[in-house]
């Protein structure tokens, strides 16, 4: 087939672009499966244990819904795999959307592909060596991840199922990003389109694994992720379910192929809606077009955050139930100190959201750096819009939007737990508990500020911070690192609420360090070039 | 305001260095109150540096740059109030429309005649609603030259705005500009395509490797380059070799091609009447002449950047 002409350079192309990427994202893939199955392992180490914990699963409908049921209560493989399954699924499938949107979408709205394409390169080729990079991608991550498995103590043949499942879902949803590419001409809306995708299928094998044996239960059947799940490794390996998938992704590849055939270079096959002829009343200063750059995104987050704070505060109040096992209930007690157990899961939980919080502050104050890169902040600071008024808009967004996705969060989980526990207080002692993390996280919005005013080409340090944090205070007292070491984090300073001691103390430290950072930022902002490529 | 009186940007010496590359090497510019002025190089000349540093987001390692009577980098709020500036790449947010863009730049600035703007989208056949990431190249440009010729200033900056345009929409951009001087306005019009320069500017400055290489009027520098004489004579010509400011005569019985420098023109065609006139062509020396000179340097060992500005 003559479209196909070019595959090859196109392949060798990605995997030169992508080749730390992937590998980065494959290990961190290995590298969750295998711990989470060793310390399992190491958790549950008798039969009745984890029968225990098992039924005490299956009996929650809330963990159902999130993760899924299992299916024999004896195995250790099903029981250490069951986060991972449907959730690890979901993170597997988002890596498969970003892979193929990027290499095709992505580059065709950038203008490359038009380059690219103007060589001898098929009309086909782009598409396919995405889908061929992509595929192997998820292959190679399933068979490392099988290995992982393996070393942590699995058996090979679930383990192998494991790691076929995960990849089947990759290449399914490999083949929804590629419809999903054909269908609009913006990266940012295809990968919306597959996202959304994405949460319904997640949603109708909760719907169908929830049911019972009630007539729903085909739901399942519907969904890429059931389809993982229902491979049920380590729980009889049923090797047949991953012909679903197979077919699947023939068909739905072949789909996007047509479409690609029927539609013009740089168009998608959903006309761009125009827009007003003339600008509102909101949009006359920097803040306003700040607003206007992150509000569709921040929507969307914070939906999600009103949702995983439903999820959790309806987990927390069946947490009793779930930890019954010694080792868990010691666990816990460790991470969270002296308070109850469910105040302790809250506490953990809302720490987790705190540091997505602080992943999507990270991001918004990142803007600045890619407005002025991409020069779109120059005619803008040309006007008579001052530096130090353009940054701070961004940075007010970032304030803002955390803010929101905070209380977001509260408010769901506050809502769940108290509907729950049927104590109003209870709603207001969650919501407080969200709210106290702000701080922290804005400490993270600071660094960025502080790198675009003084370093702007390492703006990506922000991340490399939120990292360092989260390592040391995951692994921090597991080494046994002096205190003052894991004090560098911010997290370790927030007061571990709901059920610990409110201080306001390091709260306002750690919001006084937030402004520092900004200021030195700023500072550094009105003294330098703009733009430095 | 006695800064209007006077000059709208006046730099002096400018240096600019980034890392060891020296973009600027002791620059002067004078643009007047109500004069388009061209400012023309090829690319990486450090015309947009220049650019930038009129106003205010880069910082002059050295020299003096003056604009509208102020200083960019000190007050540049207060300047950009009265100035539009379109940059060479115009780049859209991708979910606002062109309406929007222009709309927004416009209250930025010293506000937006609302009139006017309909009449410009009018003229440079836009479609406001279109989101940014439709548009074209050229398409943005449109944009960027829109909002600001419909924005209330007194200086426009434009950075190579016809990069992208096709012929008819570089007519209307012509006329524009032209409308512009009449209103009283004053223009920087960096490019490097000679002719737009050449129909446009009241006077010009040649930026070489960062530094002013000719500035003056069209006029004077004419005056400073050659005209091409062809004539045939009643007779054999006489005298004209040893005429001063007569280069590269071709003589072929009755006919004569030679250059003349233009200020000794007056002598030469004394010298051909003399002899006796049949007929006559006189090409005045363009632009691209006059840029060629000053660029040959460049040409002759091979540079790159040069070539292809000349040519486009």
């Amino acid at each position: 087939m003559s479209g196909l002409v070019g595959s090859g350079s196109l392949v060798r192309l990605a995997l030169r672009r992508d080749r730390v990427l992937l590998s980065v994202w494959i290990l961190i893939f290995v590298v969750m499966a295998a711990g989470s199955a060793s310390a399992t392992v190491g958790l549950y180490g008798t039969a009745e244990a984890r029968a225990q914990a098992a039924a005490s699963i299956n009996n929650t409908p809330s963990l159902v819904a999130l993760y899924g049921l299992i299916y024999d209560e004896s195995s250790v493989g099903a029981l250490s795999m069951i986060k991972l399954g449907a959730f690890g699924g979901a993170l597997v499938a988002v890596l498969a959307i970003l892979l193929v949107i990027r290499h095709t979408r992505a580059e065709e709205e950038a203008g490359r592909l038009e380059l690219v394409g103007s060589a001898v390169v098929g009309r086909h080729a782009p598409l396919a060596a995405a889908l061929v990079v992509t595929v192997g991608t998820n292959l190679v991550l399933g068979l490392l991840t099988c290995l992982g498995l393996v070393g942590a103590g699995l058996s090979a043949s679930g383990s192998f199922a494991f790691g076929l499942a995960w990849a089947s879902i990759g290449i399914a949803f490999a083949a929804v990003a590629a419809v999903a590419a054909q269908v609009t001409a913006s990266a940012r809306a295809a990968i919306a389109m597959a996202m959304a995708f994405l949460g319904v299928v997640y949603v109708l094998r909760a719907v169908g694994d929830t049911a019972g044996d009630t007539g729903a239960a085909w739901l399942r059947w519907l969904s890429p992720i059931g389809w993982g799940q229902q491979v049920r490794p380590y729980q009889g390996d049923r090797w047949w379910v991953l012909l679903i998938p197979l077919v699947f992704f023939v068909a739905v590849t072949a789909a996007a192929q047509a479409l690609l055939a029927r539609r013009d270079h740089g168009a998608g096959l959903l006309p761009e809606r125009p827009g007003p002829a003339s600008a509102g009343a909101s949009l006359r200063g920097p803040l306003g077009l700040a607003w206007r750059l992150h509000r569709g995104v921040l929507v969307g987050w914070t939906a999600g955050f009103v949702l995983i704070g439903l999820v959790f505060g309806n987990v927390a109040s069946n947490i009793g139930d779930l930890l019954d096992s010694p080792g868990a209930k010691d666990l816990i007690q460790k991470l969270g100190g002296v308070q109850g157990l469910t105040d302790a899961f809250m506490s953990t939980e809302l720490g987790i959201i705190s540091v997505i919080a602080s992943a999507y502050g990270i991001q918004v104050v990142m803007r600045l750096r890619s407005e002025e890169s991409e020069l779109r902040s120059e005619p803008v600071l040309a006007t008579k819009v001052g530096r130090i008024p353009w940054a701070l808009s961004h940075i007010a967004i970032a304030l803002l939007g955390t803010s929101v996705l905070l209380i977001g969060a509260g408010i769901g989980a506050g809502l769940a737990y108290s509907a729950q526990t049927g104590n109003a207080s209870d709603f207001w002692r969650v919501l407080a508990a969200a709210v106290v993390r702000l701080p922290a996280v804005w400490v993270l919005a600071g660094v960025v500020v502080a790198a675009f005013g003084l370093a702007p080409r390492a703006v990506a340090i922000g991340w490399a911070a939120l990292v360092a944090f989260l390592l040391l205070g995951e692994f921090g007292p597991l080494f046994e690192l002096d205190q003052w070491v894991m004090d560098i984090s911010p997290y370790a300073h927030v007061p571990r609420l709901p059920g610990g001691d409110f201080t306001a103390v390091p709260l306002i430290w750690l919001a006084v360090v937030a402004a520092a950072l900004a200021a030195v930022g700023l500072v550094g902002f009105r003294r330098r070039d703009v733009p430095i490529a | 305001m006695t800064a209007r009186s006077t000059s709208a940007i006046s730099v002096s010496g400018l240096v600019k260095n980034f890392g060891h590359t020296r973009a600027l090497d002791g620059l002067d510019l004078t643009v007047n109150t109500g004069e388009v002025h061209g400012f023309l190089g090829p690319n990486g000349s450090g015309k947009t540096t220049t650019i930038r540093i009129l106003l205010g987001l880069l910082r002059a390692d050295g020299g003096q740059a003056r604009l509208l009577g102020g200083d960019p980098w000190r007050e540049p709020t207060e300047l950009h109030k009265r100035l539009a500036y379109v940059p060479g790449d115009v780049t859209l947010w991708p979910n606002l429309t062109g309406g929007e863009v222009i709309d927004m730049l416009g209250r930025m600035r010293g506000g937006l005649n609302r009139q006017r703007r309909t009449e410009l989208l009018e003229r440079f056949d836009r479609d406001p609603k279109k989101k940014g990431r439709a548009y074209s190249k050229g398409n943005k440009q449109k944009v960027g030259l829109v909002a600001a010729l419909a924005s209330d200033v007194e200086l426009l900056i434009l950075d190579e705005p016809t990069s992208g345009l096709d012929p008819l929409m570089e007519e209307v951009f012509q006329q524009c500009i032209r409308e512009e001087r009449q209103r009283g306005r004053t223009v920087l019009l960096s490019s490097h395509i000679l002719a737009e320069v050449e129909a446009l500017c009241d006077r010009v400055t040649i930026i070489r490797l960062g530094r002013a290489a000719e500035t003056g009027t069209l006029a004077e520098m004419r005056h400073l380059t050659r005209t091409s004489i062809a004539a045939d004579l009643a007779g054999e010509p006489n005298g004209l070799s040893t005429l001063p400011g007569v280069h590269d005569l071709q003589v072929d019985g009755t006919r004569v091609r030679c250059e003349v420098d233009t200020n000794r023109l007056d002598a030469v065609l004394r010298q051909l009447t003399s002899v006796g006139v049949r007929s006559l062509v006189s090409q005045p020396p363009t632009l691209e002449e006059l840029f060629l000179r000053h660029y040959q340097d460049d040409l002759s060992t091979g540079g790159n950047h040069t070539r292809t500005a000349v040519s486009s």
